[in-house]
């Protein structure tokens, strides 16, 4: 019995990993139809950043909850640039942005060896993070149960910002009618790069959350692209609550069918589905009925 | 739908770059070339074949590292047979395609008389068929799955019964009466796992588990789960490279102790400690044939004259140890043969030896790796690794494990 409530929260921890880096994506790539493959670069960023915050700020925990904010901030910033000077140029060009971006994603993997050393950086985690709470029914590592409750946070607020803000609702205009929303006086350039901003730094985010599981280097984003863009394309292109659904899915699927067999095939077995899953339904679990992006 | 179709070029890219790193294409390469090494001059070439790019830069880089200064330190001396080396490097780029090309342009094109480096073992195996058909002569600085021994290759690192078997007695002796193995998904880490089964089963060991996982796989909550409710005595790590850090982030994380449940690693060396975390792996064990720990002049030495070249925050490690050992031992070779002929050079390497800063070496001329102690260390709180238990004397490889009972079958 333990052991199945164990492997329910490693699924369900598992599902917030992937909803953290994909966030993000849904925004960037669901919302605005860029594929940006320096996404986990940004997440890259942000791990860089808890690093940082470590070295300047000698507690772990002050270090770690401060850079959650900075991590935001760095990665956004970075995904503005990006924006406003690769991106913006090839709206209607998506595979050249994945060219492009993927030129950008080796280009910040060097300057992160160049800046910090090839080898993994060590983001200590801080006490009260590290060794396991108990729930009553089952233990559970703390880190991962702080990670599941960021990732809640996260979409909680990019869910609010999108459904009471006027930005949200300027946002939505442009995803929905792009040429309408601009009719209407909504300047789509600037509501582009806000856009962006929110979803690098939701990037950065996630970068600095991962420090807590795994490892701090150049290479941290490649590892978890792939994924994060199969959770986007699983849940539905221009849906946040696909993302989510898609994510606790694939977490749970994932964990389920690795506890039973073994980590190569659960990762095969889990991208089989996916792909019978798209065959059925091409527009993933939901879809947003829109004039622009048919 | 545009982008939909994007994100199946996209996913199709992202495989196929990945499944690029772990291709062993032994295609190309194979050219008889006929040596054209100039030992007229009063200097003669070798070649270091290292990845100075790529995934496996970061650890290839610190092997290119200690190769130079060994160089240096073997022109400061005199040379070899006194002629100066003049080194030619190329990089390998993490790919085992590119090694084996490289082999061939430095041992037909640029002439060298030995080439040194190489570390997984898909660029070995890409390479050897070069360097059996241009006879020529490569030194392989790094610990790896054993069953391999070509008349051309010197094996420099440990072969299985040199790290694996002697940790494996080390935990029996400890009273161990059961493990569970956990390793990345690729060759070394299956080889070995087969050789721990087989050693358990004539031992009286359980083994309670064997997982894999994907190499840069990120998310060890079930295989940690697994191993925390098997209920083994220690864990027999093979993972490579970044899955160690999540893999042991998770293991703490979960509760588990070097205390109640100890890790034996075999790929976590010196270099890897800070990236891993020194709290997430203090008290864990490791096998290998060096630490940078090692109380002895020649060692003193050699982390003083790499400190000194490379800077004070830099360690040591065995892959490193094993190749700056190699030049040394080439050069023994060549001068006890008086030759650069690779032919020659075969025909002296049996028995020469070295002190290396690991201990006395030997070269054994038939299989051509060489005989070395084993070493279980115990990671220390300063980020080093400290020697706990060592074999009684150098161990003679036996990459097929001929001389082991329960060990038959396992070569064939």
């Amino acid at each position: 019995m333990d052991a199945v409530l164990g492997q329910l929260f490693a699924g369900l921890s598992l599902g917030s990993v992937l909803l953290l880096a994909a966030l993000g994506l849904a925004l960037t790539f669901g919302q605005m139809g860029v594929i940006n493959m320096a996404h986990g670069e940004f997440m890259m960023a942000g791990a860089y950043t808890a690093y940082v915050a470590q070295n300047v700020i000698a507690d772990a925990g002050v270090a770690l909850i401060l850079a959650i904010p900075l991590g935001f901030v760095v990665g956004g910033v970075m995904g503005v640039v990006l924006e406003a000077t690769l991106i913006r140029r090839m709206y209607l060009r998506p595979l050249d942005t994945l060219l492009v971006t993927w030129g950008v994603a080796l280009i910040l993997q060097q300057v992160a060896r160049d800046v910090f050393g090839a080898p993994n950086v060590d983001v200590r985690a801080p006490s009260w993070l590290s060794g396991s709470v108990d729930l009553g029914i089952t233990q559970v590592p703390a880190a991962r149960l702080f990670i599941l409750g960021l990732a809640v946070v996260a979409v909680t607020g990019l869910a609010l910002v999108l459904t009471k803000t006027a930005l949200g609702r300027r946002i939505r205009a442009v995803v929905q009618n792009r040429d309408l929303a601009e009719t209407a006086g909504v300047s789509t350039r600037a509501t582009d790069r806000l856009t962006f901003f929110i979803g690098s730094g939701l990037a950065g985010i996630a970068g600095v959350a991962l420090t807590l599981l795994g490892s701090t280097g150049p290479t941290l984003g490649s590892n978890y692209i792939v994924d994060a863009f199969l959770v986007v394309v699983a849940g539905g292109v221009g849906q946040i609550k696909g993302t989510v659904i898609a994510a606790f899915g694939l977490g749970l699927l994932q964990a389920g069918i690795e506890y039973s067999t073994t980590a190569s095939l659960a990762k095969v077995a889990v991208f089989a589905l996916v792909v019978v899953f798209l065959q059925a339904r091409p527009q993933g679990i939901f879809s947003v009925r829109t004039r622009s992006l048919a | 739908m545009n982008t939909v179709r994007s994100v199946a070029i996209l996913c199709a890219l992202a495989l196929a770059t990945s499944a690029c790193g772990s291709r062993t294409d032994t295609g190309s390469g194979g050219t008889a070339a006929k040596s054209c090494v100039d030992t007229s001059g009063d200097s003669v070439k070798v070649g270091f074949l290292n990845s100075l790019s790529g995934t496996m830069a970061i650890s290839e880089k610190t092997v290119f590292d200690s190769l130079k200064l060994a160089a240096d330190q073997i022109n400061a001396a005199g040379g070899v047979n006194g002629k100066k080396l003049s080194v030619v490097s190329e990089d390998g780029a993490s790919e085992p395609t590119v090694f084996a090309e490289k082999a061939t342009k430095l041992i037909s094109s640029d002439c060298v008389a030995a080439v040194f480096g190489g570390w997984t073992s898909s660029s070995r195996k890409a390479m050897l068929p070069v360097f059996e058909g241009a006879n020529a002569l490569l030194f392989y600085p790094v610990q790896y799955e054993g069953l391999e021994s070509s008349p051309n290759i010197f094996y420099t690192g440990a072969t299985t019964n040199q790290q694996i078997v002697p940790a494996l007695d080390y935990l029996k002796e400890k009273g161990v009466k059961s493990l569970f193995l956990v390793g990345s998904d690729y060759v070394f880490p299956r080889t070995a796992n087969k050789i721990i089964q087989a050693y358990a089963k004539a031992n009286g060991i359980e083994v309670k588990g064997e997982e894999y996982a994907p190499l840069g796989h990120t998310d060890f909550a079930t295989i940690v789960n697994k191993v925390k409710g098997s209920g083994s005595a220690a864990v027999f790590n093979t993972l490579n490279g970044d899955s160690n850090v999540a893999f042991f982030k998770e293991y703490r994380n979960a509760g588990l102790t070097a205390a109640a449940m100890p890790v034996v690693s075999v790929s976590i060396a010196e270099e890897e400690v800070g990236g891993v975390g020194v709290d997430n792996l203090v008290g864990q064990l490791t096998a290998w044939n060096y630490y940078q720990t090692i109380d002895s002049p020649a060692n003193k030495t050699f982390v003083a004259a790499f400190k000194e070249k490379y800077g004070q925050g830099r360690v040591t490690s065995d892959p490193m140890e094993a190749a700056y050992t190699s030049l040394f031992l080439w050069k023994s070779m060549v001068e006890k043969a008086n030759s650069f002929t690779p032919d020659d050079v075969k025909k002296a390497s049996g028995g020469v030896s070295h002190d290396a800063p690991e201990g006395m070496v030997t070269v054994n001329g038939e299989n051509h790796h060489i005989a070395k102690t084993a070493l279980i260390g115990k990671v220390g709180a300063d980020g080093l690794i400290h020697t706990e238990w060592s074999s009684a004397k150098p161990i003679e490889p036996d990459p097929f494990l001929k001389g082991y009972d329960w060990a038959k079958g396992l070569a064939g």
